[in-house]
């Protein structure tokens, strides 16, 4: 994990100035992600977990500001102009969105959407455009490649849209991907087969961020696990030691509240105490301990700082779970 | 709705569109009836013997009721010239007008909206405070202007009336693209690393195009009975060339005593801007998004 970066997150901060104040989205993220890994960021909705990666894009809405530094391939993303985010985005650094049913614009055929990207950019000519949309197809496990060229995206399934959606992200050969929940809108046997695309990619040498609540896609699929709390940080922690031994209490409640076949005795979901805090709730100490059953004094006064434990996690807790005790 | 939608390798929003355009009785007669008066309004006035500006002397009164006998079908003006090929050659100036005057009305419409909507912001806000100070000119001032500046000409017409025509259409525009800014497709364009100027002229332009056409064959029709209205202020075009409103005002004149003249150009109009409408109708229900 150590050694080459790919993209680079230091004190990664989104506010957005709404009538109601200003809103801290994204505090102090520091985060990087290696070629040819998979990395995922859980959290629940409002965490913060996917405006992190729009301000890396620079996909912001236009009442966000971001602050800090993402680089990638050591370039300055945070505050570069439209010209020099457009040789990134797609080429570099391509992204695929939750809905599939609202990604693809309607009225283009899936040939024109697949291959506009390396057209503009006159990276390919027509027909070697057209011989690489159709491996990108093969590729994500689309039959008829020919035929679905031909097609509108109306004409497609929910579960190939999404497909599509990740061929055009490949079409520019990039050297990440971002998607941010591609599986929510989609249905169990559907989730599958785009998990399957995504993990194909990964083996073939493209690094994934994948933004996500659902941990089973995460277990299947991920190598290291970034846990957001209200905007922060707070584990980042190989997928199997997150699995087995969350640290941060946090990532425990996440773990416990997912249901198990094999506890049948316990009949109810369990669910984490209380509500994360509403955005623009400024929090003193530990944005967790009011949920946390561990708080103490010192949670509830003092800012938690990221600490690195052993075997490559950094958490940010007062009173980590011991690794070694593995609770 | 669904029987079309099922169309293995269908051609897309546009067939399907065209499908229920089919299916909608009134808007295909009306798109019919259209077509035949437009090959009326080109091919008409080299049916007759006569032209526009030939006063024929061999009949007793100058304005002469409609005959088969003297080939005067629609029988003959208070000066003695042929109402068929004029009634054929007024129509085929209003539509011209109303055509081309629409199309600019279109073309700096359309660009100007999505712009200002795609963009938004401060640039947005410029563009149609822009449109607001146009707005508030007064329409008629404004045409009086242009033609005292650059003389009466047809080609002046239909640049007038779709200067000021562009306004409403940006407005309409406007308002569908900044709806569009923000859907997900448009954000995956972005995401691709697509110009703006790509993003509004392939994701947004083709997206508002359905309203768009619907608010063009809705405004043909008002452009016609512009043009009647600036004619008959004198405005419009000029003597010997004439069109369908000139040919009713003229009409109205004699209305007592050769009521043919107004007659036949009204039925004319009449049955021009109500088929327009019924095919705006058909085309509003084509295209409405909602089902897709």
């Amino acid at each position: 994990m150590a050694g080459e970066v790919l993209l680079g997150i230091r004190n990664l901060g989104v506010e957005f100035t709404t009538p109601q104040g200003t809103v801290h989205a994204v505090r102090d993220v520091s985060l990087d992600v290696a070629p040819r890994e998979c990395l995922a960021i859980v959290g629940e909705s409002g965490s913060g977990k996917t405006q992190l990666m729009m301000a890396c894009l620079g996909l912001l809405a236009g009442n966000g500001t971001a602050s800090g530094s993402a680089r990638f391939l050591g370039e300055e993303l945070i505050g570069a102009d439209e010209t020099a985010l457009n040789q990134v985005r797609g080429a570099g650094i391509s992204l695929v969105l939750q809905d599939p049913m609202n990604s693809l614009t309607p009225h283009l055929r899936i040939e024109r959407l697949l291959t506009e990207g390396v057209l503009d950019r006159g990276m390919l000519g027509p027909s070697e455009a057209r011989a690489r949309a159709l491996r990108a197809l093969g590729r994500v496990g689309i039959t008829e490649p020919e035929a679905r060229l031909r097609q509108y995206p109306h004409e497609l399934s929910g579960g190939m849209r999404q497909r599509v959606a990740i061929a055009i992200a490949l079409m520019t050969e990039p050297k990440l991907l971002i998607a941010d929940e591609p599986t929510t809108a989609l249905d169990v046997t559907v989730q599958a087969k785009v998990l399957d695309v995504l993990r194909d990619t990964r083996d073939e040498g493209l690094a994934i961020v994948l933004v996500t609540h659902d941990l089973g896609v995460v277990a299947g699929i991920a190598d290291r696990v970034a846990v957001m709390y209200a905007g922060e940080l707070v584990e980042l922690s190989p997928v199997e030691d997150l699995l087995a031994a969350p640290a941060h209490p946090y990532a425990a409640g996440l773990l416990n509240s997912v249901p198990r076949l094999d506890d049948l005795a316990e009949s109810r979901l369990r669910a984490i105490e209380g509500q994360p805090p509403r955005p623009g709730e400024v929090a003193i100490g530990c944005a967790f301990a009011p949920r946390c059953a561990a708080a103490s004094e010192v949670c509830r006064e003092v800012a938690p700082r990221p600490r690195v434990l052993a075997g490559g996690r950094t958490v940010s807790c007062h009173a980590p779970f011991s690794v070694e005790a593995g609770t | 709705m669904t029987d079309a939608a099922v169309q293995i390798g269908g051609g897309g929003l546009w067939a399907d569109s065209w499908q229920r355009l089919r299916r909608n009785r009134a808007a295909v007669t009306a798109l019919g009836v259209l077509v035949a008066l437009i090959v009326a309004a080109i091919v008409g006035p080299w049916l007759s013997a006569y032209t526009i500006d030939k006063v024929d002397w061999t009949l007793g009164a100058l304005a002469s009721p409609p005959s088969f006998g003297n080939g005067h079908w629609f029988g003959t003006d208070s000066n003695g010239r042929d109402l068929f090929v004029r009634v054929w050659a007024g129509t085929r100036v209003s539509l011209l007008v109303a055509l081309l005057a629409t199309a600019v009305s279109l073309v700096i419409g359309v660009a100007w909206g999505a712009t200002a909507g795609y963009l938004g912001g401060r640039i947005d806000g410029w563009m149609m405070r822009f449109v607001d100070v146009l707005y508030a000119l007064p329409y008629m001032f404004f045409v009086i202007i242009l033609t005292v500046v650059f003389g009466r000409s047809l080609f002046l017409i239909f640049l007038a009336i779709g200067a000021v025509g562009w306004l409403t259409m940006a407005r309409i525009v406007r308002g569908q693209a900044l709806a569009l800014r923000h859907r997900e497709f448009v954000e995956a364009a972005i995401a691709l690393g697509l110009p703006s100027s790509t993003i509004i002229a392939r994701h947004i332009v083709p997206n508002v195009l359905g309203t768009v056409i619907v608010y063009a064959t809705l405004t043909v029709p008002q452009v016609i009975l512009f043009e009647s209205f600036l004619s008959f202020l004198g405005l419009g075009v000029q003597e010997p060339l004439t069109s369908l409103g000139r040919l009713v005002a003229e009409g109205a004149l004699e209305m007592e005593s050769a009521p043919w003249l107004l007659l036949v150009p009204s039925a004319v109009l009449a049955v021009v801007l109500v088929c327009l409408n019924f095919l705006g109708d058909g085309l509003r229900d084509a295209l409405d998004p909602r089902q897709r």
